[in-house]
């Protein structure tokens, strides 16, 4: 084991699925569209043209740190952070500085160990720049749409929590309803700060960021790789360099982007074109009740009220569709006597296709398959006897190891039977019958 | 007709009563700016084909009996207000090329209002100043004397109303850019309260200030026209639900028992010859049955430097936009001023500095807020000169990074406030430039402001008297 712990924290960008963008009437729905064709003054960042909040945006994102545990700041704002690149219109992101939406919340993981959140605000995106024939190209479709960054604490030292924490945090997005959190097309963007001390109680006195990876498996991959890297270099005496990073798929290895030394000052100040936003008692108390059931919540649910292991209703409880079905099944079910731990298997082990079964369809295909196994048990035992009885010769010859003499006792049980039967179960039976 | 002898409601009047058409009163309008803008420089672009087609079209709705509000009447607009399909320059050079995809919220209630647009006015290069003589267009003249400047930012503006080369002109003041060129022309200039009127399209300066407004000859014309701007605005998120009230249904009311608040540090430092006649209109109000107040104002020059750190880091960040890849100018484009401003606003934003200087400064505007209103519990408005000069000679500006600020130091502390204030001539100076008094009203106090400012013009019509151009 090294001798280094590792101390990591996480930021990810969550695109909310709105109908409009962040702060103008644009269509959200940009995805595969052609370039600059969701695009108005507001996102394109004329001169003049002035952002207005997207309430429901706001509604949600407060929605997602109710859900990470935080308090809500009644009084919040947005501010302005000021930084030239290509993609962005206006010079400066509209985002959040000292007043967050959310702050100080947890996550919880399996192993009880929690995940603080250090802050949940409100952003907004930028165009998308492609590079072609020497060209750049600048596309403002996805100017302006609605990002929600949630910052935690430096509390991760193992990969393997941090992926366990994103498919928590995938979940609760899902199940709030507020973005599809679809890592191919960018919904879930993720950077984790990478650091290695002598003193886990201790931050180390540099941090890696790796910037904007789009897949869980990337994130554990890169963080493997830099802690071997990291670990590389003090273990020679040497400090990493505080830098943001990146990870290179095609190489397995990150690579520096940007030192400390570019560390950019976003000359952050409060936003003049947006009044401070109030959220009243009143308010977050009805975003509470607006609440769907949690993924954790759900979770505690299903062992209690179905009695189903933790393992099954971690696997019910991963996506709500999933879960509702289950719920409906289980309903149907008790009317049916099939236990929820028996549709519970089915779903998981026959891995059924919700969409094409209903839950009253599934309830049928259990109760069915029960039914056969209930008689062939009975049934099946005096057949075999008879069949044992009958053929000596094969049984003997069974008995020496000739496997084909089993096929054909199986034959005879199956022509007994007179009709379709699981083979696999009845041959399981002569087995034991025969030992 | 005769265009010098024309107010708005005058000239509804007239069309009405079918006296002249739109098009031969906007036709006389472009053919004043043909004979005197040469001489003036007020406008940047002048929109005649536009203009006549409007024109037409304003007459044709009167034929079928529309009731739009100002139908017909021609006006001027600002170049810092966008203007679907109609270059906007900001006259500074780095738009040179821009033409705008849409119209700002104002330029939209105009047009609905079925006004004609004769074209765009100029202004100090990004609104940057208080000459109209740092304009990557050149300077505009005083029509009053064209030795000597208009002020600014809204110069343009001021002067086309001065010089008759528009009814009515649309400015924006972030601190004293409509009062003080009003005040210099000789003309009125009504500053709403921030948030009264929508900002939507005003290409922008300092952000949490500005506050488009009327410059009119009248201070019914103002009236007239600040009720087709008002409003709350679904495209500014800082514009105001208030009800917008009836301007004009009070204004005529008398002034008996109005309080009129006098603060001594409003007078420091201010011309003799604009001192006496201010306190000529402030004894005039008096015998108008008005209350004189002396009140107590944190001095002006407070406001300078809460002013200047705000506006500069606003500007720094509003300016970055235009950072070479759009738009078609690069950076170098950018005048000495607005270069000055970038970096002065970037520095006081920058890490350390803060809380220092932005932070520090908001919290001081607090301070003032707080002042204003405590002093619009004892009066009604606030009375006092608008410039401490009169119009300075053309190259005033030379070498004077602080020009515009010394310039607007009296309207300074009310822009920071949002309040509402105007514009009033009073007079001329022994050189025969005009004098304004100001009258600040609280945030929201445009009746009151313009029923003062009315009383006072029905005693002194100063706008019968023309320059001569």
């Amino acid at each position: 084991m090294s001798k280094y712990t590792p101390i990591m924290g996480l930021e990810v960008h969550v695109e909310l699925k709105t109908k409009s963008k962040m702060f103008c009437g644009c269509s959200a729905d940009y995805f595969g569209k052609a370039p600059n064709t969701h695009v108005c003054p507001v996102c394109l960042g004329l001169p003049g043209a002035l952002p207005v909040p997207n309430k429901t945006a706001i509604e949600w994102c407060i929605k997602i740190a109710l859900a990470l545990n935080c308090k809500i700041n009644e009084f919040s704002k947005f501010d302005r952070k000021n930084y030239f690149y290509p993609d962005l219109a206006k010079g400066y992101q509209i985002s959040q500085y000292d007043l967050p939406f959310g702050h100080d919340g947890y996550v919880q993981l399996s192993n009880d160990k929690r995940v603080r959140i250090m802050r949940v605000h409100m952003e907004e995106d930028t165009g998308k720049l492609t590079h072609e024939d020497g060209a750049s190209l600048i596309d403002f479709n996805r100017s302006g749409l609605p990002l929600v960054e949630i910052v935690t604490e430096p509390d991760f030292h193992d990969a393997k929590d941090v992926v366990e924490y994103l498919q928590k945090l995938q979940r609760i997005v899902r199940y709030l309803d507020v973005s599809n959190a679809d890592m191919e097309r960018g919904d879930m963007r993720l950077e984790p700060n990478i650091s290695l001390s002598l003193n886990p109680k201790k931050l180390p006195n540099y941090k890696v960021e790796v910037k904007n990876i789009n897949s869980f498996k990337f994130v554990e991959k890169t963080i493997i790789y830099e802690l071997k890297r990291q670990e590389a270099l003090l273990e020679k005496g040497e400090t990493p360099a505080q830098e943001t990073r990146g990870w290179d798929e095609t190489r397995q290895k990150t690579f520096s982007q940007r030192s400390k030394e570019d560390a950019q000052d976003y000359r952050y100040f409060p936003e003049p074109d947006i009044p401070p936003i109030r959220t009243r008692k009143e308010d977050i108390e009805s975003f509470i009740s607006e609440m769907p059931e949690l993924p954790d919540a759900k979770l505690e649910r299903f062992q209690k009220e179905y009695t189903i292991p933790a393992y099954d209703a971690e696997i019910l409880t991963r996506e709500k569709s999933l879960a509702n079905y289950f719920e409906e099944a289980a309903k149907v079910g008790q009317e049916n006597k099939v236990t929820p731990k028996e549709i519970a298997n089915t779903i998981i082990n026959k891995k059924i296709a919700i969409e094409q079964t209903s839950p009253a369809a599934l309830i049928k295909q259990i109760v069915s398959g029960k039914q056969t196994v209930q008689i062939d048990e009975k049934e099946l035992k005096k057949l075999i006897t008879e069949v044992i009885s009958e053929n000596e010769k094969a049984v003997e010859d069974y008995k020496k190891g000739k496997e084909a003499s089993l096929m054909f006792i199986l034959g005879q049980v199956m022509r007994k039977l007179g009709r379709k039967a699981d083979t696999k179960i009845i041959l399981h039976a002569i087995t034991e019958q025969l030992a | 007709m005769d265009i010098k002898k024309l107010t708005i409601t005058q000239t509804l009047k007239d069309l009405k009563a079918k006296k002249y058409s739109s098009v031969e009163l906007t036709q006389a309008y472009l053919d004043r700016i043909e004979h005197v803008d040469p001489t003036i420089n007020a406008y940047v672009t002048v929109t005649n084909e536009e203009a006549l087609k409007n024109a037409k079209a304003a007459d044709e709705k009167r034929a079928q009996g529309s009731d739009a509000a100002l139908l017909g009447i021609p006006l001027s607009v600002k170049d810092n207000f966008s203007t679907n399909g109609i270059r906007t320059t900001a006259s500074s050079k780095v738009l040179d090329g821009y033409i705008p995809p849409y119209d700002a919220t104002v330029v939209k209630k105009i047009k609905d209002a079925g006004m004609v647009l004769l074209g765009k006015t100029n202004l100090d290069a990004w609104a940057h100043g208080s000459s109209t003589e740092t304009s990557d267009y050149g300077p505009t003249k005083n029509p009053w004397n064209t030795d000597h400047l208009p002020g600014g930012s809204s110069g343009g503006a001021a002067a086309t109303v001065a010089a008759d080369e528009a009814l009515a002109a649309i400015g924006s003041e972030t601190a004293g850019s409509i009062r003080q060129p009003a005040g210099w022309c000789g003309v009125v200039g009504l500053k709403p309260t921030y948030g009264r009127v929508s900002r939507y399209g005003v290409i922008a300066m300092g952000s949490s200030l500005d506050s488009p407004g009327p410059i009119t000859k009248t201070v019914e014309d103002s009236a007239l026209l600040l009720q087709v701007l008002a409003g709350k605005d679904p495209l500014d998120a800082t514009t105001s639900s208030n009800a917008v009230p009836n301007y004009l249904k009070n204004m005529k009311d008398k002034i008996n028992g109005i309080k009129i608040g006098i603060a001594d540090d409003y007078f420091e430092g201010v011309d003799d010859e604009i001192k006496a006649k201010v306190e000529e209109a402030i004894k005039q109000f008096e015998q108008m049955g008005a209350t004189i107040k002396k009140i107590k104002l944190f001095p002006p020059k407070y406001a300078i430097a809460v002013y200047t750190i705000i506006q500069r880091a606003e500007v720094s960040s509003n300016l970055a936009r235009f950072d070479g890849i759009r738009y078609g100018k690069d950076r170098s484009y950018f005048g000495e001023e607005a270069k000055r401003r970038i970096m002065l606003g970037t520095y006081t934003l920058s890490a350390g500095y803060y809380d220092q200087y932005y932070n520090k400064a908001m919290k001081v505007r607090t301070v003032i807020i707080n002042n204003f209103n405590d002093a619009f519990k004892d009066v009604d408005v606030i009375v006092g000169p608008t410039s401490p000069t009169t119009a300075l000679p053309i190259g005033a500006t030379e070498g004077q990074a602080m020009f515009g600020e010394l310039a607007d130091m009296l309207v300074e502390p009310s822009s920071i406030a949002g309040l509402s204030g105007i514009n009033m001539p009073v007079g001329f100076s022994k050189a025969g430039l005009p004098i304004g008094m100001q009258i600040i009203g609280p945030q929201f106090g445009e009746e009151i402001v313009l029923r003062v400012g009315y009383n006072y013009e029905q005693k002194n019509p100063l706008y019968e008297l023309k320059p001569k151009l």
